[in-house]
């Protein structure tokens, strides 16, 4: 009887003191920050405006949730932003260029990513390099190397546009509920993008939750060398969490291709920040350890909310990024005070 | 006692700096607890590291089961059935206790790659109804006490069918009653015919529950006895071996009576609770206690490196403020970290820079420049006078010895002007020779007229250096003792004297999974 009463109370204990208090705190404020939007604009709650939120986020929501799982290994990735546009201009150059079938295109996008991740889980884990230091040199590399890729065709930076291949766009414009909503709201449509980001975090959630891989991450964060004394090979496995951060980056990169039909190689830099805040607001902790996709989520709504929210009361840009560094600073020390508290 | 189930012979291991083993031997049967002991630095943990794959040994062979075998790292040593559970506990605090014990070699689920928890749970639950041990395999690690941690380590460790299972110090941190427990399950295992490496400084336990002893001194082997038949004083002797620390506390004749520090009723959370003690001048006043006694806690509240909830302190009888650090500088205290390396010295600057490190505003002038003929003098006089090794002055202080960096805080400290040095486990990770030195510099501290407070977890060292003894225990100072009236025995009873409040404190923990009070 004793064991199961004392069960009750340290699951309770557990909810107000793990990340499980972040997570609820950051969907509190998601509601709130909308709440206040609602009040202040009548353009904000309308099904369009929410379509457009749901789309902002989309492509974010994918890059965080790889640097979700390097940051609970208490390492980072600062290279996915501009891993995503060398995936995305090889995913140009597949399909408008060499005129491989838009599925090659999207294999080669991500697996671009793939590669680019595995090197950066090499570098760290044989090279004995600091992720940052890691991770700033690729976030360089790829950038070169997609602005390189982009002058192949025409001696110049420019965009590779995918106008031949109209279906690469409606893979993510388009909307597979279109069927069923369109009847009944004819202006109305999420398209795929959002879709594909939530399918992409529910895998996410179940690799961190269900699979070996998701288990070592929180491994290898929460006690590194413990880890390596219990038998476990540190150094692949935590190549592996670089390289799954890659294929999200590939990921992101063919959605922001498809989405802007158009390969963008000067796009990229600062997306990186944008990641790494909604993971930050999501409650995962920077020492490692800890962190949820679902927080994770929660904080790239939370961003994408706020910029949105702020264009709507004609904000301008530049103040945008002052809010949004505002919110990562009060989140991290909202984490702070709650650790004290434990 | 069954047969000989393993035997290392010649092993060689040395550091940067250090011969850790020298041609070191030990012996282990099935079914026997084999305790190792010796000093701090005689080389029991890096020989039980070299068996558990941890670091690779220079020469020597081990032959295990009668065949010679080589444990390149710890996942060969798990599948050979060698389990070694370390002195710094190793869970991951952020999972479950049967993800811990799991780790590493997790039952799968309908994939490959997938996790069967219930099985993970299942069988971790039975791993602990058969050492009847009462936690629950879903709770969090970080939620359990140390002691229970270790519970959980030792689970873990026959989880893998251990035929070694090799404990460093598993008692440093336990109470008596939890310590009972241990042995109960240490002795329930012995029974199974597993072969049990106990390395130990606590030399009341070692005959309740070993069977053999070897003696280790310097790296080397020096003798493996019976322990139902040897005296303690005879290992005691193996283990000391040379007259090396002499050194018998040379209490002042006409004890200065004038009171330095005085600190009364600090409290901070459960850490202090209502310390007030007393240091006078030219004295060594020794903090004994066990692991997490709250010895540091102090050192650091008066050190101003932590808040405090209340309490006063006094220098000289004046009643003074220290929020922070600095304010301790500048009221003559120094503060000497267990962790050196972390907290005492900048390791990638040199020896000069390290020692003026405290006290910059005496070596510079009005605007901020360092006066660099001023910090070289000081630098070298101190390397002089403290009989630092090392090659110049410009030499970065991570390239010398545990002993000589000690040396460097040191210097540094004296350099501030501090009148109260308070020395946190000064000897940690120091090797034998260099200790003497270190406790001579001690001596001729006190005799200069320093005052000195000496955290230490060794009983040895606070009993050959210390004039007064103050013994700690869960953050209360349990008893005072004076270096004629102090024992071994008598600082260990004040050390686990736990307080009916603290029990209540804890709510009903007559169960496995209680939480663990911070």
């Amino acid at each position: 009887m004793a064991v199961a009463e004392t069960t009750i109370t340290t699951t309770r204990r557990s909810i107000f003191q793990s990340s499980a208090a972040q997570k609820l705190l950051a969907f509190a404020a998601l509601i709130v920050i909308f709440l206040v939007f609602t009040f202040l604009s009548p353009y904000f709650a309308t099904p369009e405006n929410i379509v457009g939120i749901l789309l902002a986020t989309a492509v974010n929501g994918v890059l965080a949730l790889g640097v979700t799982f390097i940051i609970i290994t208490a390492g980072i990735d600062l290279s996915v932003g501009t891993v995503m546009t060398l995936s995305a201009v090889m995913t140009g150059l597949a399909i408008t260029i060499y005129g491989l079938p838009v599925p090659v295109g999207i294999v080669v996008g991500i697996l671009t990513g793939t590669i680019a991740g595995l090197i950066n889980g090499l570098v760290i884990s044989r090279m004995r390099i600091p992720p940052f230091i890691a991770t700033l040199g690729m976030m360089m590399i790829a950038r070169g190397l997609a602005l390189v890729l982009s002058t192949l065709e025409t001696g110049t930076v420019k965009p590779i546009y995918f106008n031949d291949t109209p279906e690469f766009r409606l893979l993510t414009m388009s909307s597979v509920l279109d069927p069923i909503i369109k009847p009944m709201a004819p202006n109305f449509s999420v398209p795929n993008a959002v879709f594909i980001m939530f399918g992409a975090a529910l895998v996410a959630a179940f690799i961190l939750g269900k699979t070996v891989l998701g288990r070592y991450t929180v491994a290898m964060g929460s006690n590194e060398e413990a880890t390596r004394l219990s038998g476990v090979n540190v150094a692949n496995w935590k190549t592996a969490v670089y390289a799954l951060g890659g294929i999200f980056s590939g990921l992101a990169g063919v959605m922001i291709a498809s989405r802007l039909n158009s390969a963008q190689p000067a796009l990229g830099v600062g997306y990186e920040l944008d990641a790494i805040a909604a993971v930050v607001i999501g409650g995962t902790s920077l020492s490692g350890g800890e962190g949820t996709i679902l927080g994770t989520i929660i904080g790239a709504f939370i961003i994408s909310t706020l910029t949105n929210g702020l264009r709507i009361m004609n904000v301008p840009q530049e103040w945008q990024f002052v809010v949004t560094g505002l919110i990562v600073i009060l989140a991290v020390y909202l984490d702070i005070l709650r650790r004290r508290r434990s | 006692m069954g047969d000989v189930l393993l035997k290392m012979e010649g092993i060689d291991k040395s550091f940067p700096g250090v011969h850790a083993l020298d041609k070191a031997q030990f012996e282990l049967r099935a079914g026997e607890v084999h305790t190792l002991v010796g000093e701090n630095g005689a080389g029991k943990s890096t020989l039980m590291k070299i068996l558990a794959g941890i670091y690779a040994k220079d020469a020597g062979t081990i032959r295990y089961q009668g065949k010679e075998i080589d444990i390149p790292n710890p996942r060969a040593a798990q599948l050979l059935g060698i389990s070694m559970i370390h002195q710094e506990l190793n869970l991951m605090p952020h999972l479950t206790l049967a993800q811990n014990v799991f780790v590493g070699r997790e039952p799968r689920g309908v994939l490959p790659f997938m996790l069967d928890e219930k099985k993970i749970n299942a069988q971790t639950q039975a791993l602990f109804d058969a050492m009847h041990l009462r936690l629950d395999p879903r709770t969090k690690a970080a939620q359990l006490t140390v002691a229970k941690q270790q519970m959980v380590e030792i689970a873990k460790a026959v989880s893998f069918n251990s035929q070694i299972l090799i404990m460093d110090e598993p008692t440093a941190a336990l109470t008596e009653s939890e310590i009972e427990e241990l042995f109960r399950i240490i002795r329930q295992f012995r029974a199974k015919g597993v072969g049990i490496v106990y390395i130990s400084h606590r030399l009341e336990e070692l005959k309740q529950i070993s069977d053999r002893i070897t003696v280790m001194r310097d790296g080397r082997y020096v003798d493996t006895v019976d322990a139902a038949t040897v005296a303690i004083d005879r290992i005691i002797s193996m283990m000391v071996g040379r007259t090396i620390y002499e050194s018998a506390p040379e209490v002042p004749e006409h004890p200065n009576e004038e009171i330095v520090l005085e600190v009364r009723g600090l409290n901070r959370g459960t850490a202090i609770r209502d310390v007030s003690f007393r240091l006078k001048k030219g004295e060594i006043l020794g903090f004994a206690g066990l692991m997490g006694a709250g010895r540091t806690e102090v050192a650091r509240a008066i050190f101003g490196a932590d808040p405090l909830d209340s309490g006063e302190i006094y220098i000289k009888g004046q009643k003074v403020e220290i929020k922070s650090p600095r304010d301790a500088v500048q009221h003559g205290i120094g503060y000497l970290s267990e962790d050196r390396k972390r907290y005492g010295l900048a390791l990638g600057l040199d020896v000069e820079a390290n020692i003026a490190l405290a006290s910059f505003d005496q070596f510079t002038n009005a605007f901020g420049i360092v006066k660099a003929g001023d910090t070289r003098q000081t630098a070298e006089r101190y390397v002089n006078t403290l009989a630092i090794k090392t090659p110049g002055i410009q030499q970065r202080v991570r390239n010398l010895s545990g002993g000589n960096q000690q040396k460097v805080v040191i210097g540094k400290w004296l350099t501030a002007d501090t009148d109260v040095l308070i020395f946190d486990e000064p000897t940690r990770g120091i090797d034998v020779g260099a200790k003497s030195e270190i406790y001579r510099l001690l001596n001729d501290l006190a005799a200069q007229g320093k005052s000195i407070i000496m955290i230490s977890s060794e009983l040895p060292e606070i009993l050959r250096m210390s004039h007064r003894i103050v013994v700690m225990c869960e953050g209360r100072i349990t008893g005072e003792l004076s270096a004629a009236e102090a024992t071994q025995e008598g600082i260990m009873r004040l050390a686990t004297q736990r307080t009916v409040m603290v029990a209540t404190d804890e709510a009903p923990t007559n169960n496995g999974s209680s939480v663990e009070q911070k």
